[in-house]
């Protein structure tokens, strides 16, 4: 029966079902993609990290475990790393690079992309460097030039393509050159003071148990500040990255299922209402309600499972695209093929979602009486509260919880993202009510009737007022709200980028070489706007509680980075301009001789301080306590040296130290001319050119918000869709009325503006009502995520909702023009 | 001549065959005539109706009403015909169902932009006996009522012709005769032409004039034995 009674109406049906189809397709694509990425993580994890155990510090492995690690495994490679300005001859080319000096045969696992192939055998053998693509291709430099790191020039031999564990996109933030174990000492470049990782990379034989080795030494580890990676360890912490991107694209894919959910409802809503009559004589014939309800749900289900399988298919497809989007940001090499359980998953939630969303309205035809038959009326039927209606609406908001959960199993997310639906939800159906109810009271009697009858569309039986709200606003929140990220986070950046802003950070200046380079800045007239010493430590103990007991203890949350990193401290006794003080004093020396340190108010919060909370920190070798005396709010817009940690006068100044100094440089050749002078005179020099590193972060926000902008363009596809929909299934509500209307002598023009007034005064409170939302989450994204301070993109915004109106126009108005086309006559008989 | 139909001829394309449905069929009224064209079911009648009004174009012939060719005119030229000179009475009634009884009666008067249609209308209920029952929806009106808004909205414009197709089609025999005397009266005080396609032979009875279709042709074209009081 429910095959049968959809013969006429099945083209129709499916039309409802296409909206979910991109919702379907985004959330396999997704999902497909994230199966594959944890595939390809787990099946090149060990290319990941080139070895099967690598041990880092940043100091020389001590000497009581040197000798042990020189041991282990069949194979080793030792890895000097430091940050330092290199010069490329030919062409004066000056940039921070990542030096790292290879003695050994790293990497063991993954393809060390080389070109030319012989360049590796040469390498080896200590004839020259290697060097990242992107720096060669930054300054011209051919294979066959030569760089000079620090005091040695060595012939390029080669071209690094790709390192394994090191993305595409993280060569280009810190390209590398690779230079022979041998020449690290001839560069000069490892002084008292400088940072430097060390590393050693290791590979043992076939089948041996990593983790037990690494357990086995853990405890000396521990003391050496030696910090240890294996294969499963880098493969949880890269699939754990990457499964967070994948959950937020997710979320997103997830939206435009819902937003085609919408449009089922209110597809199916109107279907009914035409099979009304239909219902009537069955109920008459003595199908129960139940019996009616069954045929329509399996109608609407069958098309689900239909628009679900397409959808399915598509997103199969989709995911062939992603790794092309996402490439440069992955560490592996992606391997694409079918993951059934993401198409499984999207089959079902599509299919599920569809039905829940069918039933809302369908639940209706249980009422409808078989008095229809004899007498049609209007209200009859549906008045009363439907206790299985209100069941239906809890599914919908357990499923959507529950997905949530499943996909993230972060309950503040569930939270946050169940809680925005809602309110956007709410928000969205409450005003419409209100227009409805707004224009039914103030009616604007006098009007032309062209307008009266636009305006009396959007409230009278069978009107499109809430779900073309719904649709269009919540299409419009999500494409706003993505705008307004992107232009947080990229404003963020051009913050503090002015004209009189530092552009040039000098670090890694020897105390003896500070009146040299502040000479060669003087001498060029470039001033020094801020100078401070920075001293290297790491925490040792928290209210005398070690590191390595905190660490055990699974119930405390400080975060591991707290822990474990190096902390970059100096030392003065005021505040500077981007801080304010919170709580206690600036840093001072206490009376009982310990210093009182000024800590970051986010990082005592992170870390569970207090004032009068002790620090023990590892100062190059030596214990020293510290006392918290004062926390700051610090501003790290600002482009100068900020501080977790700020010690007073009179503690460090004879630790092992290297100085700061930021200056100006007003041009581009100015700033590659002093960059050069620094290289030749004080070759450990490092300098940061701020417009590069501005550039790049730059060039990631394109390219993430590429990534976001291509998922969400989902949810607008699918926004547009159910609009178009919409609109399309509006037009058999409306057609006998602009059929008759045109019988009465109605020109095409009125006909016309009646369906611009409806149309476009609907678009246009959907999208304000979506960019006023968007605002919203707009400004609680700057206040609470990127504490930043929150201005609307007026001008953009308003131009982005006169689009989404204009769109949902000229929708509506293509929609009549087939109504004109066709002569009253047929209409009216076909009506019948 | 108030309608002048000549040769008027209709074909449809159907299944890749040619299908006439109405033949060469010629007639002319006079203002003020009554007229009715009657016919077994598919004969072509309210095809016949739609040409006459300017629902449709015909394949071939003209028609010419209140002196204008509608042959030659667009479909929005003709709309404007309809508006000016034509009022409508359907079988289903055919009432906008979202909007009420006096708000349909309205339409052909807020088209035109003519001042007062309120009240016009109102006037027009009261005249075929549902003053009270403006407001009210068409799903909340009885068959009878539905046909005397109809009624109502047909002669809101004050036409020069009126066509009505079926009208009492759906009607029970009493509430059919009350919509036709009604029908017969506000035609007689507008000096309207009616013409009524019907297969009631009685209903027929009552117009002065009769055109028999068979098979999209005219197989008689009668004035009718008694003209009654109407």
């Amino acid at each position: 029966m429910a095959w049968r009674d959809s013969r006429r109406s099945r083209s129709r049906l499916l039309l409802f079902m296409s909206s979910i189809v991109l919702g379907i397709a985004a959330l396999v694509g997704i999902n497909s993609f994230g199966h594959n990425l944890a595939r390809s993580i787990s099946e090149q994890s060990r290319e990941l990290l080139g070895a099967d155990l690598v041990l880092h510090s940043t100091q020389p492995f001590d000497s009581t475990i040197a000798p042990d690690i020189a041991r282990l495994g069949q194979r080793r490679t030792t890895d000097v790393a430091f940050a330092s300005l290199v010069l490329f001859p030919r062409t004066q080319g000056v940039r921070l690079a990542q030096v790292r000096n290879l003695s050994g045969d790293f990497p063991y696992y993954g393809a060390w992309e080389i070109a030319p192939a012989s360049a590796r055998a040469a390498f080896r053998a200590g004839r020259g460097a290697l060097v990242d693509d992107v720096l060669l291709a930054q300054f011209k430099v051919k294979v066959g030039d030569s760089v000079k790191v620090g005091e040695v020039t060595l012939p390029v031999l080669g071209r690094v393509l790709k390192t394994p564990g090191q993305s595409g996109m993280g060569s280009a933030v810190a390209p590398t050159v690779f230079l022979p174990g041998q020449y690290l000492a001839r560069t000069g470049l490892v002084q008292r003071g400088s940072r430097i990782s060390y590393r050693t990379y290791v590979q043992f034989a076939e089948g041996t148990d990593v983790a037990a080795v690494v357990k086995g030494l853990q405890k000396r580890l521990d003391k050496a500040s030696i910090e240890s990676d294996t294969v499963a360890s880098r493969q949880q912490r890269t699939g754990r990255a990457f499964s967070d991107l994948t959950e937020f694209l997710s979320l997103v894919a997830f939206v435009a299922l819902l937003l085609g959910c919408v449009g089922v409802a209110s597809a199916v809503n109107l279907y009914v209402r035409e099979k009304l009559a239909a219902v009537a004589v069955l109920r008459c014939l003595g199908a129960s309600g139940r019996q009616a309800v069954l045929i329509y749900l399996l109608q609407t289900s069958g098309l689900g499972l239909l628009g679900a399988i397409i959808g399915a298919a598509l997103g199969a497809g989709v995911q062939f695209l992603l790794p092309q989007v996402l490439g440069s940001f992955l560490p592996v090499e992606i391997s694409v093929g079918l993951a059934w359980p993401a198409i499984g998953l999207g089959l079902v939630v599509g299919l599920l979602m569809a039905v829940l969303f069918a039933l809302l309205p369908l639940l209706s035809i249980r009422r409808v009486s078989p008095l229809r038959v004899l007498r049609a009326a209007y209200d009859e039927d549906t008045a009363g509260a439907d206790p299985i209606r209100w069941a239906v609406y809890a599914a919908i908001g357990l499923f959507i919880v529950g997905f949530t959960w499943f996909q993230t199993h972060k309950w503040l997310v569930v939270g946050v993202f169940s809680g925005s639906l809602l309110v956007s939800f709410g928000l969205l159906t409450g005003l419409g009510l209100l227009l409805m109810k707004l224009l039914r009271r103030y009616f604007p009697v006098s009007w032309s009737y062209v307008w009266r009858q636009g305006l009396a569309n959007l409230f009278r039986p069978n009107n499109q007022t809430l779900t073309l709200i719904t649709s269009v606003g919540l299409g419009t929140f999500l494409l706003a709200t993505l705008y307004l990220v992107q232009a947080l986070l990229l404003g963020r950046m051009e913050l503090k980028t002015g004209d009189q802003q530092p552009n040039l950070v000098l670090f890694d200046i020897q105390r003896e070489q500070l009146a040299g380079v502040e000479n060669v800045l003087k001498q060029r007239q470039l001033p020094i706007i801020q100078r401070l010493p920075v001293v290297t430590m790491r925490l040792l103990a928290i209210n005398q509680r070690t590191v390595a007991a905190i660490k055990r203890d699974t119930t405390d949350d400080i975060p591991p980075w707290a822990l474990t990193s190096e902390y970059r401290v100096t030392y003065r006794d005021s505040l500077s301009t981007s801080e304010t003080l919170l709580s206690g004093r600036p840093p001072y020396l206490g009376k009982d001789g310990l210093p009182h340190i000024s800590v970051d108010a986010g990082y005592a919060k992170n870390v569970h301080l207090k004032l009068g909370d002790t620090l023990t920190f590892n100062v190059q070798g030596s214990p020293m306590q510290a006392v918290i005396g004062g926390t700051r709010e610090v501003d790290w817009t600002k482009m100068q040296s900020n501080f977790l940690v700020v010690f007073p006068k009179g503690v460090l100044e004879q630790a092992p130290q290297f100085e700061v100094v930021i200056t100006r440089v007003p041009s581009t050749a100015q700033l590659a001319e002093v960059q050069r002078t620094l290289v030749a005179q004080f070759p450990n020099v490092s300098a940061i050119d701020i417009g590069l590193i501005l550039n790049t972060l730059n060039d990631i926000i394109t390219k993430v918000s590429f990534v976001i902008r291509f998922m969400a363009a989902f949810s607008i596809i699918t926004g547009l869709l159910v609009l178009a929909s919409s609109v399309i299934i509006s037009r058999y509500q409306r057609i006998q009325e602009s059929v008759l209307l045109r019988t009465l002598g109605a020109s095409r023009r009125q006909i016309l503006l009646i369906t611009l007034v409806e149309y476009a005064l609907l678009g246009a409170l959907a999208a304000g009502a979506g960019i006023g939302l968007a605002a919203g989450a707009g400004w609680a994204l700057a206040a609470f995520v990127f504490e930043v301070s929150f201005a609307v993109a007026l001008p953009s915004l308003l131009g982005l909702a006169a689009v989404v109106t204009a769109i949902t126009a000229l929708l509506g108005l293509l929609n009549s023009r087939e109504v004109l086309r066709r002569p009253p006559l047929e209409v009216l008989r076909g009506e019948g | 001549m108030i309608l002048q139909v000549d040769n008027l001829t209709k074909t449809y394309a159907s299944g890749g065959r040619e299908l006439t449905v109405l033949h060469a069929v010629s007639f002319g009224l006079q203002a003020g005539d009554t007229f009715a064209i009657v016919g077994p079911s598919g004969s072509g009648k309210t095809t016949l109706l739609g040409l006459c009004a300017g629902l449709d174009r015909a394949s071939a012939g003209s028609v010419h009403l209140n002196g204008i060719q509608l042959d030659n005119l667009n479909e929005d030229q003709r709309a404007a015909v309809r508006n000016q000179h034509v009022g409508f009475i359907f079988q289903n009634f055919q009432l906008l169902p979202t909007l009420t009884a006096l708000e349909n009666v309205q339409v052909p008067l807020e088209l035109r932009g003519e001042k007062g249609a309120a009240k016009t209308a109102q006037a027009l209920l009261e005249r075929v006996g549902l003053g009270q029952r403006g407001h009210h929806y068409p799903a909340q009106l009885s068959g009878g009522e539905q046909q005397r808004v109809s009624l109502a909205r047909a002669f809101a414009n004050r036409p020069a012709i009126l066509f009505a197709d079926e009208p009492t089609g759906n009607l029970d025999p009493d509430t059919s005769a009350t919509v036709v005397s009604l029908l017969f009266e506000l035609n007689r005080e507008a000096g309207t032409t009616l013409v009524l396609v019907t297969h009631d032979l009685e209903l027929a009875a009552k117009t002065q004039r009769v055109l028999k279709l068979r098979g999209g042709k005219v197989v008689e074209d009668y004035r009718s034995a008694v003209v009654e009081k109407y």
